[in-house]
């Protein structure tokens, strides 16, 4: 950090040149503020409970009233704005901003004239996880986020702000999920506490003490000029308590003024820079960069999980274009050769066993495939792939939906189906079971799957990574993996994941443009 | 006859192969549109198609097969796939009336000889499903399936590949008649109606392949 550029009004107190400086200045301007802003708050509250009061016997009133809690929002959000004016750096072990607002860059940072943005650790939309980590030393090496439509809190949204907002954004649009998700949160509560205080306790205090620190010293000040003037030059009362005769005793007064306007700086600055320890306390907690990380940690594992699936579809696809087809070719040569070969002769037999070969060879690629993304997933949906999957299990499988599924997300599927074949897998590996039986269901815009067996029990779902790596697959999507196998049996595997279905023939969710066409029903 | 392969390759293997057989194939195409508009244009005496083709490279082939036997019933279609699945065979035996239709793993154009006489019993009205298909279904236990005995299910499975009482009898070393009497003890136990053998023959397979 430059140290001729203090980051808070905590550290310009410390500096000599502290009464030259603009800190003073901003520090009433902050104080000026906030004591409008709470005087404005107390009226518009007092309005509003009143009214809310008096509808509330036609019961009207009655959300009006609880919508008071939301009143800390909107002050909440200015007051992290006007933490701006007087607090350069924002949340701990974030970079010190080099520069004043919006003016010159630090000359010592030359890289810092790279930066896209202002170089606030908080307002740069490239890196999404920069409100909870210190940046690299060296600017042009900061993180690189994919997709800058992808940041957690929007693009934009907090380019002047400067501290960050403790809130997470609602997981759906519409009024609902944003008022389930706001009333939810521990911040919400906090800024409203915060709006109360201001409006009750704190503005009454930061206006007597500008009064006393700002106003009075500059009255005093002008005690010269007010004498000359208004006091026709005979006698003047300083702060209307204090008769002053004459112009020497006025230039007293005067000098007494600028000497308690230097004393009111500093209680200005300190008071300023209480206030904003106070608000950020609650309104900018330091957890609301976590908060931030914490939402961009999720998507980027969602974005990875998405990846990993679009990855074994291709995998899948070039297989099936490449080696599958060659193979096919091959036999068929093999084939035809054999025609062409002497009957009984030691050709043909050569050429019937590498004719064998070759068709075992395309088996195992087929089952390969298979494992790694089965086609009937596909084209026909989760139904079939389970009685596909049952199908293949060496322990009898009844597979029973309650009524037909419809078509769910790509990644639902995949995630369900794999859930499904690795829990029949275990079934015939671990369980001892005769039967294992496997039910499924959708509704209320969740698809739930259990998978059950008459086995000995005593699976444990830690031991092994199969089953952990899909319930991190099931978690990705919001779904819940459970496992429930006492001793002695039976186990049941349920999974349930929230989606809604696709719409028939929709447009498919991963981005590869050969399997982004829809599939035809010609 | 038509044939549909996006693959370059077998699509030329498969050409030569069924020349070689003296078949003319009088339209080789890459995907399912191409596909429909050359059965329109050339009234072929049986189709052969893959599965997955452009432009979607699910499951168009099929969907393509399915469109021609409801537009043309009587048009013989043997669909090719790299691999089977129990729902493309119902879906496919499904349509028209179960004949003149058959379904069978790529690999089978290995086996030169029985994948020309599964064609042809295709070209004839006879209905051929993959032995593999059968093998899922061996796999299955369920009714009304499971009320089956195992000789009874090993003789459907081999009337769903295709074959006469008399082949079934060869393959299995019993007499004719005896294959008759398990066709017989089959058809009452899917309780399929008394009516032409043959079309009691795909139902039964029909009820096989839905399991």
């Amino acid at each position: 950090m430059d140290p001729r550029y203090p980051r808070d009004v905590w550290q310009a107190l410390t500096r000599p040149r502290y009464l030259l400086s603009p800190w003073p200045w901003r520090a009433a301007a902050y104080l000026l503020t906030g004591a409008v802003l709470g005087a404005v708050l107390l009226v518009g509250l007092a309005a509003w409970v009143t009214v809310g009061g008096v509808l509330a016997i036609v019961l009207v009133g009655l959300p009006l009233l609880a919508a008071t809690v939301l009143a800390g929002l909107p002050v909440a959000a200015l007051e992290r704005r006007r933490l701006g004016w007087i607090e350069r750096k924002r949340a701990p072990g974030a970079h010190a901003d080099p520069s004043k607002p919006g003016a010159h860059a630090d000359p010592s940072k030359p890289g810092a004239h790279a930066a896209p943005s202002k170089p606030d650790a908080h307002a740069r939309p490239l890196a999404p996880d920069a409100h909870a980590r210190p940046l690299p030393p060296d600017p042009h090496a900061r993180p690189f986020a994919p997709d800058r439509h992808l940041h957690p809190l929007g693009p934009d949204r907090h380019l002047r702000s400067p501290a960050p907002t403790p809130h997470i954004d609602p997981p759906a649009p519409g009024l609902r999920a944003w008022l389930s998700t706001r009333l939810r949160e521990g911040a919400t509560w906090r800024e409203f506490g915060h709006a109360l205080l201001t409006a009750c306790l704190l503005w009454p205090a930061e206006a007597l003490l500008l009064l006393v620190a700002l106003v009075s010293p500059l009255a005093m000040i002008a005690t010269p000029v007010l004498l000359a003037t208004a006091g026709g030059g005979r006698e003047v009362k300083v702060l209307k308590v204090w008769t002053v005769t004459g112009q020497p005793a006025a230039f007293a007064a005067a000098a007494l003024g600028v000497l308690l306007l230097a004393a009111g700086a500093y209680a200005l600055g300190l008071a300023a820079a209480a206030r904003a320890a106070l608000t950020r306390r609650l309104v900018a907690p330091p957890d609301g960069g976590t908060r931030a990380r914490v939402a961009e940690l999720t998507r980027s594992r969602a974005r990875l999980v998405d990846a990993f699936e679009a990855e074994r579809r291709r995998i899948e696809r070039d297989l099936h274009d490449g080696a599958q087809q060659r193979l096919v070719a091959l036999t068929m040569s093999l084939g035809l050769a054999r025609l062409d070969a002497p009957p009984g002769g030691p050709l043909a037999e050569q050429l019937t066993r590498a004719c064998e070969e070759a068709g075992a060879a395309l088996a195992e690629l087929r089952e390969l495939i298979h494992g790694i993304h089965p086609q009937v997933l596909a084209d026909y949906g989760l139904e079939a792939a389970v009685a596909d999957a049952a199908d293949r299990s060496p322990v009898p499988v009844d597979v029973g939906f309650v009524s037909p599924l419809p078509r769910l997300p790509q990644a639902v599927e995949a995630a369900a189906y794999f859930v499904v074949r690795e829990a029949l897998a275990n079934v015939a590996r671990h369980s001892g079971a005769g039967r294992a039986r496997v039910e499924g269901e959708y509704g209320d815009g969740r698809l739930v799957l259990e998978v059950s067996d008459d086995g000995r029990g005593g699976a444990d779902p830690g031991r092994g990574t199969g089953l952990t790596g899909l319930a991190d697959r099931v978690s990705v999507l919001d779904g819940r993996l459970s496992v429930t196998s006492p001793t002695g049996g039976p186990t049941l595997l349920r999974v349930e994941i929230p989606c809604e279905p696709t719409p028939k023939d929709g447009p498919c969710v991963w981005s590869s443009p050969r399997t982004a066409s829809s599939s035809a029903t010609a | 006859m038509v044939l549909a392969e996006d693959g370059v390759l077998l699509r030329d293997g498969l050409t030569a192969l069924l020349t070689r057989f003296g078949h003319e194939v009088v339209a080789a195409v890459g995907d399912a549109p191409a596909l429909l508009a050359a059965v329109a244009v050339h009234t072929p005496d049986v189709v052969v198609t893959d599965v997955r083709m452009p432009p979607g490279f699910q499951d168009e082939g099929l969907h393509a097969a399915v469109r021609l036997r409801s537009e043309r019933p009587g048009l013989p279609v043997l669909v090719l796939s790299q691999y089977v699945q129990r729902a493309y065979a119902a879906e496919l035996l499904d349509s028209g009336d179960g004949t003149g239709v058959g379904y069978l793993l790529k690999d089978r154009v290995g086996q030169v000889e029985e994948f020309v006489a599964a064609l042809h019993e295709v070209a004839a009205g006879g209905t051929v499903v993959d032995p593999e298909v059968v093998r899922q279904l061996l796999r299955r236990r369920r009714d009304p399936l499971a009320r089956l005995t195992p000789r009874e299910r090993e003789v459907l499975a081999l009337v769903a590949e295709g074959r006469s009482n008399g082949a079934i009898a060869r393959a299995l070393v019993v007499s004719e008649a005896a294959v008759g009497k398990h066709m017989g003890s089959i058809l009452t136990k899917l309780d399929l109606p008394p009516a032409d053998d043959t079309h009691r023959r795909v139902l039964a397979v029909l009820a096989y392949l839905r399991g």
